[in-house]
């Protein structure tokens, strides 16, 4: 959910994991359904000859634009002004809201669709709109799903991967008047076309995020599955495209490089059904682009996490993720969710998610399967070590780390604990050993005691002449 | 209590809401003041495919892959495989003065298209490693057109078709019209529970005719 | 070449047999061994814990301890991997994993012992995707795997292929209580991984994803054993499985409560 409208209570993500791995039947078939894109993803990159050098490429021409991002900002200004493209500058989520409200608000709009936009969750568009009187639909079908729940999306690509085809027969009983019990998915995804089709047909504006902008040429590229993008830019007069200033790439050339990469790592197709670049307006049409920082040029330097603006939101590393998989997209009480929401979210609110860093036991699966190579999993390392220095985690944890790190740095200390543990292990009561305080033991049995410490048998046995 | 938030004073384009000029002045001045270190843009090699078969033949497995249908047809013949394909009665319209089907053009209505069954562009460019079709405004009428209908058949030459998309983006001028889109298979969905549907929003279906001159003309001495 | 061993504070304190193990294998390859008495921990636990700085002592004592050697192995893929990544830099000591040591440095071809078991390799985390002990899942290289390789060389071990051959076990140091539920939920999925494909013997690299699944396998009375890899190189293991001696539980109580998990 958008950060604006929540109050800043710490998300604790090991307690919402819980809740949703407690669903059983539910957890599993999340994770195997996420894991099948996983080894669609692996077999259809297999087919691509060179597939990682076609990662280090994207990272590369990511890190370039980057490194240049005022000059292309500026020159991609200039080629969409050029084409008749309108372009718009906000420092913040409230300021976009509020372009895009006056756009909305001076055209006498009241009917807007939206295409997918994480930025657009990010910032609280939908709210914003919605307490000024429009009315907003998303069109994806997964993101009309959540948007008819009242609940953000829990997966990037996926928004209601959380939600089974009951829930969604009787959402959409209430909702669209579908017979009650129909929960074929065919049928239920055609009543929503039926419902939608008239929703583009009679929209005002439209409101799409951004895949790719090209500096060189001022173009958009928007891609989609479904055509909803499409349906709705195209059959309302106005456009309003809304992205992350980290969105650009120098040249159309290198689109051939991100497009191959993109749809194969979120879903493991080999190019989403509609890849669609927006340069200029339909005759008598408008469109708008609107360029937002929220933060971006904040994360822009800090050098630890800096690259994670390179992120082109395929989700590979939320399918990927072990833990993502099990403890589902809401846990994390973020958008984007998973992995790479885990390394963003700290950035905008430490005070909030500090405990997105710990969700993770840093297998560094997401870093080897990012199609532009973040090294998420090292970020999540270091947002650990900020969340402890800016004092986010329990005053009883970090006395425990001190002690840890007092007895190690001494061998009397260390041996003396390691005794102090066997004996504990020994002698002290299972009810003791395995109460409250044992998470560990909750599941899990501990280890063994042996009859000696390595230490104590090399004495022994190595140098006992 | 915090300590202060170290991490969130390193930069910024600053709180609250600015307008125009200002907003733009302050995002580039925050751009700057991170002093990233240069990066060179690389070059685009070694990742180019070297697949050398048929391209023609691997476009064909890829769109089949993406549910679309593809025929192979002599050029002169478009009209009759779009007639054999659909059934009789089925309104069927094209943005090509090429085809004798009702014309559609930038004029059309909306609603009127929302009728339609079948329509019929012109593709400009096809790649092999994908099955996608690249579809140009002046083939299709109004934009919204190939996303209204039912049904889209988009004919493609086959020498139209390159292996990768690198290829694709080297033939290509993508500024040269406002609007073009790659069309990589029929709308489609996976949103409820991972179970694929064909036909979201868009086209139910899509055909590919590659067309190809005839190949057995009567040859007289 | 001096070797130094280096032993992990829980294979120390709760796991001795694997650093025997570690210890005569490399004598037994021609190694000159020494274990530096005075080390503790690698400092990982605090580092991972987000407190690196509660580490920094640990690190320079760990340093101290190996300075005069050529190498230092130890039996962990994590601590080798924080070692290397913390500690390293500021030393002559190159840190190695022991699979790794054996197959990079002494090119192993040949091994001594044998082990009749149906074995399922737990590719641990930090080995694999940290020290590049085998080719990852995730990314299109060639495959290779250094652990199965020298596994390979056991008489009669039958290694086991699993459905996803490197997903994490969910250990992951704090992780494991601090996100209790699904540290549990992905040990569960691993184990019941391996014992869809008959699997007798879990091994791997690191004994603290081991010990996590152990802990596991114990309470759940599941019909597996867990053996880290360099007693089975060594050939310390009991050389031939049939049905693993099942451990008795001090309290079957606690059996029927949580076998249901």
């Amino acid at each position: 959910m958008h950060d604006a409208a929540q109050n800043a209570v710490p998300v604790d993500h090991s307690d919402r994991a819980a809740r949703f791995i407690a669903k059983g039947e539910q957890t599993t078939w999340h994770d195997s359904v996420l894991w099948r894109i996983r080894e669609k993803r692996d077999a259809v990159s297999g087919s691509v000859e060179g597939w990682e050098r076609l990662r280090d490429l994207a990272s590369q021409i990511k890190e370039h634009t980057l490194s240049k991002l005022d000059e292309y900002l500026i020159e991609f200004e200039e080629s969409a002004t050029a084409n008749g493209v309108q372009v718009h500058w906000a420092v913040d989520a409230e300021a976009h809201n509020r372009i895009v409200y006056d756009l909305l608000k001076v055209r006498g709009v009241r009917r807007v669709v939206k295409s997918k936009s994480m930025l657009t969750e990010e910032c609280g568009l939908n709210p914003y709109l919605e307490a000024r009187g429009f009315d907003v639909v998303d069109t994806d079908l997964g993101e009309r799903i959540v948007q008819l729940r009242g609940e953000p999306p829990s997966h990037l690509v996926a928004p209601a991967i959380h939600i089974r085809r009951e829930e969604i027969s009787v959402l959409f009983h209430e909702k669209l008047g579908t017979p009650a019990g129909s929960s074929d998915p065919q049928f239920l995804a055609g009543a929503m076309r039926q419902d939608l089709r008239a929703r583009f047909l009679a929209a005002d504006a439209a409101i799409t995020g951004v895949n790719f902008a090209v500096a060189a040429t001022g173009g958009l590229v928007v891609v989609t599955n479904e055509g909803n993008a499409d349906l709705g830019v195209h059959l309302a007069p106005v456009h309003i495209a809304c992205m992350g200033i980290e969105k650009l790439i120098p040249k159309p050339e290198h689109l051939g490089v991100f497009l191959r990469l993109l749809a194969r790592s979120a879903t493991g197709q080999p190019l989403s059904i509609y890849t669609s670049h927006f340069h200029r307006p339909a005759p008598g049409r408008e469109l708008h682009i609107v360029l937002v920082d929220n933060g971006r040029t904040r994360h822009l330097s800090r050098e630890d996490f800096r690259a994670s603006l390179k992120c082109i939101r395929c989700g590979a590393c939320l399918n990927t993720c072990p833990v993502y998989r099990r403890s589902g997209g809401h846990s994390y009480g973020a958008t984007p969710s998973g992995p790479i929401g885990a390394i963003l979210a700290p950035g905008r609110d430490m005070e909030k998610y500090a405990a997105l860093p710990f969700a993770s036991s840093l297998c560094g699966s997401c870093s080897d399967v990012c199609p532009v190579k973040i090294d998420i999993h090292a970020q999540l390392y270091r947002w650990r070590q900020v969340a402890v220095r800016e004092g986010h985690i329990s005053g009883k944890k970090r006395l425990g780390m001190q002690m840890v790190g007092w007895i190690t740095r001494r061998p009397a200390r260390y041996r003396l604990a390691g005794r102090l543990a066997r004996s504990l292990l020994r002698y002290a009561p299972r009810r003791l050993l395995y109460g409250r305080w044992n998470a560990w033991g909750r599941a899990r049995e501990l280890p063994e005691r042996p009859a000696r410490s390595f230490g104590e048998w090399y004495a022994a046995e190595r140098e006992k002449e | 209590m915090k300590q202060e938030n170290r991490h969130n004073t390193g930069g910024g384009a600053g709180n609250g809401t600015q307008n125009g000029s200002h907003a733009r002045e302050a995002i580039l001045e925050a751009v700057r003041r991170a002093r990233l270190p240069a990066v060179p843009l690389p070059a685009i090699a070694g990742v180019r495919d070297a697949c050398t078969g048929d391209p023609v033949s691997r476009f064909m497995v890829s769109a089949k892959v993406a549910a679309a249908a593809v025929q192979i047809v002599e050029t002169g013949s478009v009209e009759t495989a779009v007639r054999e394909r659909f059934p009789e009665g089925a309104s069927i319209a094209t943005t090509s003065a090429a085809w004798s089907f009702d014309r559609m053009d930038a004029r059309t209505d909306a609603h009127t298209m929302a009728q339609l069954d079948v329509l019929v562009c012109p593709g400009e460019l096809g790649v092999a490693e994908n099955g996608a079709v690249w579809l140009g405004e002046s083939g299709m009428g109004p934009r919204a057109a190939p996303f209204l209908t039912q049904h889209l058949v988009l004919v493609l030459d086959r020498s139209a078709i390159v292996s990768d998309m690198h290829a694709a983006y080297d033939r290509l001028d993508v500024a040269r019209e406002g609007y073009g889109v790659f069309v990589a298979g029929p709308s489609k969905t996976a949103d409820i529970e991972q179970t694929l549907v064909i036909g979201a929003h868009g086209p139910r279906s899509l055909t590919v005719l590659l067309t190809q001159a005839a190949r057995f003309k009567s040859v007289t001495i | 070449m001096k070797v130094g061993l280096f032993v992990p504070c829980y294979i120390d304190q709760f796991y001795p047999q694997v650093a025997v193990a570690t210890l005569e294998l490399l004598e037994r390859l021609g190694c000159e061994v020494a274990y530096p008495r005075e080390q503790t921990c690698c400092g990982q636990p605090m580092a991972n814990a987000g407190c690196a700085e509660d580490a920094e002592a640990t690190h320079r004592h760990t340093a101290a301890c190996f300075r005069e050697f050529d190498y230092a192995v130890g039996p962990s893929g994590s601590c080798v991997l924080h070692l290397r990544e913390h500690v390293e830099q500021t030393a002559t000591v190159r840190y190695y994993e022991l699979c790794q040591f054996l197959v990079d440095v002494l090119q192993v071809d040949r091994l001594d012992a044998s082990f009749s078991c149906k074995v399922g390799l737990h590719a641990s985390c930090h080995g694999l995707r940290g020290l590049r002990l085998a080719s990852s899942s995730e990314r299109r290289e060639p495959p290779f795997d250094h652990v199965a390789h020298l596994l390979g060389m056991i008489d009669g071990l039958e290694l086991v292929g699993l459905s996803r051959p490197d997903e994490c076990c969910g250990f992951g140091g704090i992780f494991a209580v601090q996100e209790e539920a699904v540290s549990v939920r992905m040990g569960a999925d691993r184990l019941d991984d391996h014992l869809q494909h008959g699997v007798e013997v879990v091994t791997g690299t690191d004994m603290s994803c081991l010990m996590h699944l152990d802990g596991l396998i114990r309470r759940r009375d599941m019909p597996l054993r867990v053996l880290h890899v360099a007693e089975i190189l060594n050939g310390s293991a009991e050389a031939s499985c049939g049905i693993p001696p099942s451990k008795p539980l001090r309290s079957a109580r606690h059996v029927r409560k949580y076998r249901t998990l």
